[in-house]
């Protein structure tokens, strides 16, 4: 009995669950211009948490939109919600996929539909004419800018940590590729690379493990914030010095405000910036679009710094931090 | 003739107590381990003593590494082992219960005005208690869903396992805190002076409170007792949903310093990765310790060992380049191993080659 209790109680907090997911998209009102919005959850990261503030920010009543939101972790939840916003009539959908496959079916009822959709921040593989446009990051790009970055300070030899983000995903093959082929062409020497999985821990072990065995490095090229801060931790409780004049030379991603500050302190050299704030671009094609024009190129690049601790000033700090 | 075999059969009888004690399966990895390494490299084991950023002396090296990294890992193996005789089952939401309560601490700790305060808002001491609570809350929850709905453990604690990360962040607004303060840090690296690591002191201390908790109360025989048959243990005058519930509070606990000790290594917490897949090398650390996985007869101090073994496996495939994706195979080489060896057909099949071995021994002998 007790259990069957449960199991009710259960059932309804799943059936609340999708209630909640369902969301309302019935508060429109005359020229309001109905978006639905796809992201992935904004706990993730604080990547996702600025792209998700960002939108909520642009995408209100007062700009003009009439937003509905939703969430999914998984492709499935987010090919639900994206019917059911094609369903209640959004004009436009706005979304950031899970995966990269699986979505050329519910792409295809969005254009029977008459919705128009455009992609941010990740990619899919679907065909070119499913979609309007897409807001991306070159993940190869800025591993080019880091590499040129750390070509240009001139070091006398370079002994590189390189850890890794979770293999296969697409900020690790970028940043990964860009350090590996300029460490081949200028005869670099990587002495460890690692995969960390995003995770301070494990940096923090990894180079932990360098020091142990003994052997001597001058770069720490961690692919994003958090590693770098763990591999930073694991110098410090060994005495090694980092950062501007320091015998170490610190690199991350991701431009975390706490990053940039490490960098304004001196205590890390390089941070590339990985951009989250999309909903500008988004609302620039949404304005080209309702006057009739068309998109093209379909991609748009946005536009990724570098910092270096050298040059770095406290509005950068304030501006770009995440 | 009768004399000198009793004497062999006493020196047989010794090296036969050693193998059937619970404890020789992760000391004879361990020392399987530290075998390889020694011929390997003989380096491995060097420890120096060297000065670090603040100015503090702190010893570093590969065991020490080990044994510091090893403690979260450890302190977590004591609770697991009692939720497992007790319950009969595992506890998955432990790296789950690490990111509340951490959460917990770093949010008493920064306030509610900014995330980055540049100072603690609070005594360190609260903000330990509020986590303690916050994982004990998470520990009795899942306690009550198995003991008194006799729900699978797996299942019951796959519901924090699956919302708590999520709850974590909650806690914080989604940001992510840090603590600037240096004092916060002395939990996860050195105090200075002390040139050990504080994890391993905090890793002792609670060693010692469950060893005086194992001599002094009847906790471990009642815990055995439910998990080998809760119906007689009833009968014979024990509360089983009491037992139980008792060995979650108690892993409850564990996770609070397990958390206390993760957050403070960084100060920071990053909710989605922090103590990441760690309950599963918990559960490992209870197998290696040879542990029965449904209840029943336990020995903690053989799951602390096991936990050892996982974190001196990871530092030695750390240092020979494999890389931390290829870990969890060979982890579960270790794993596959330990369950075909506890196989009832494989044991039935080693017993009946023991027997033949020492038949044919004594057979020698006679002839």
């Amino acid at each position: 009995m007790k259990k069957r209790v449960l199991a009710v109680v259960m059932a309804a907090a799943m059936l609340f669950g999708l209630a909640a997911c369902g969301g309302n998209g019935d508060s429109g009102s005359g020229d309001l211009i109905k978006v639905g919005i796809i992201n992935n959850d904004p706990n993730e990261s604080g990547y996702r948490t600025a792209n998700d503030k960002d939108l909520q920010a642009m995408f209100t009543k007062e700009n003009g939109y009439d937003a509905n939101f939703a969430y999914g972790d998984t492709n499935d939840k987010q090919i639900n919600a994206a019917q059911q916003m094609i369903q209640s009539g959004v004009q436009y959908l706005l979304l950031s996929a899970q995966d990269v496959s699986g979505w050329d079916g519910v792409l295809q009822d969005a254009k029977n539909a008459g919705v128009k959709v455009i992609l941010y921040d990740r990619t899919i593989d679907a065909d070119a004419s499913l979609y309007e446009a897409s807001v991306v990051s070159d993940m190869a790009k800025e591993g080019e800018t880091a590499a040129n970055w750390l070509k240009n300070q001139n070091l006398g030899e370079y002994n590189i940590i390189h850890i890794q983000g979770q293999m296969g995903t697409a900020a690790q093959v970028g940043r990964s590729g860009a350090l590996v082929d300029m460490a081949n062409a200028e005869g670099w020497n990587i002495v460890k690379q690692q995969t960390g999985n995003w995770n301070a821990e494990q940096a923090q072990q990894i180079v932990q493990s360098v020091i142990d065995a003994g052997t001597s490095f001058n770069v720490i090229y961690a692919e994003n914030d958090n590693m770098a801060q763990g591999a930073v931790a694991a110098l410090d409780a060994n005495g090694i010095t980092h950062g501007v004049n320091g015998d170490v030379v610190i690199m991350g991603f991701d431009t975390n405000k706490w990053a940039l500050q490490e960098l304004l302190n001196g205590n890390w050299n390089y941070d590339g910036q990985c951009n989250p704030l999309q909903a500008s671009y988004l609302d620039d094609i949404i304005k080209k679009l309702e006057k009739g024009e068309t998109i093209s190129p379909k991609t748009i690049i946005m536009d990724e710094k570098g910092f270096d601790a050298s040059t770095i000033t406290e509005a950068d700090v304030e501006k770009y931090g995440i | 003739m009768q004399k000198t075999e009793k004497k062999k059969l006493t020196v047989k009888d010794i090296l036969k107590n050693i193998v059937s004690r619970q404890i020789f399966i992760p000391i004879a990895a361990l020392l399987a381990l530290v075998l390889f390494n020694l011929i390997m490299d003989p380096g491995f084991f060097a420890v120096t003593l060297k000065t670090n950023s603040a100015g503090n002396p702190v010893f570093t090296g590969n065991l020490i590494t080990i044994l510091d990294y090893g403690s979260e890992l450890a302190i977590l193996a004591i609770g697991m082992t009692l939720v497992t005789a007790a319950a009969g089952g595992q506890d998955i939401s432990v790296g789950a219960g690490i990111a509340i309560s951490g959460s917990v601490i770093l949010r008493v700790l920064c306030g509610s005005t900014t995330p980055w305060p540049d100072k603690m808002q609070a005594p360190i001491i609260v903000a330990f208690l509020a986590g303690c609570l916050a994982a004990v809350l998470c520990g009795a929850f899942n306690g009550v869903l198995v003991a008194y709905f006799k729900i699978q453990p797996m299942v019951a604690t796959l519901i924090l396992y699956t919302a708590g990360r999520s709850i974590a962040a909650w806690v914080n607004l989604n940001q992510l805190p840090i603590v600037n303060d240096k004092s916060f840090g002395y939990f996860g690296n050195i105090i200075p002076g002390i040139p050990i690591p504080t994890p391993i002191f905090i890793t002792a201390a609670c060693l010692i409170i469950i060893a005086l908790l194992m001599k002094f109360t009847t906790l471990g025989l009642y815990t055995q007792s439910v998990g080998i048959n809760e119906s007689s243990s009833r009968l014979n005058g024990l509360n089983p949903i009491l037992i139980k519930f008792l060995a979650f509070v108690i892993l409850g606990l564990c996770v609070a310093v397990a958390g206390l000790i993760k957050v403070s290594r960084l100060s920071t917490i990053n909710y989605s990765v922090i103590a990441k897949d760690i309950e599963m090398d918990a559960i490992l650390a209870v197998a290696l310790g040879g542990n029965v996985l449904s209840g029943g007869k336990f020995n903690i101090a053989a799951s602390v060992l096991g936990a050892y073994v996982i974190q001196f496996l990871t530092t030695t495939l750390y240092k020979y380049d494999v890389r931390s994706d290829a870990l969890p195979a060979y982890k579960a080489i270790v794993v596959i191993v330990l369950v075909v060896l506890s196989a009832p057909t494989v044991r039935r099949y080693l017993n009946g080659f023991k027997k033949k071995l020492t038949l044919r021994l004594s057979g020698k002998e006679v002839g």
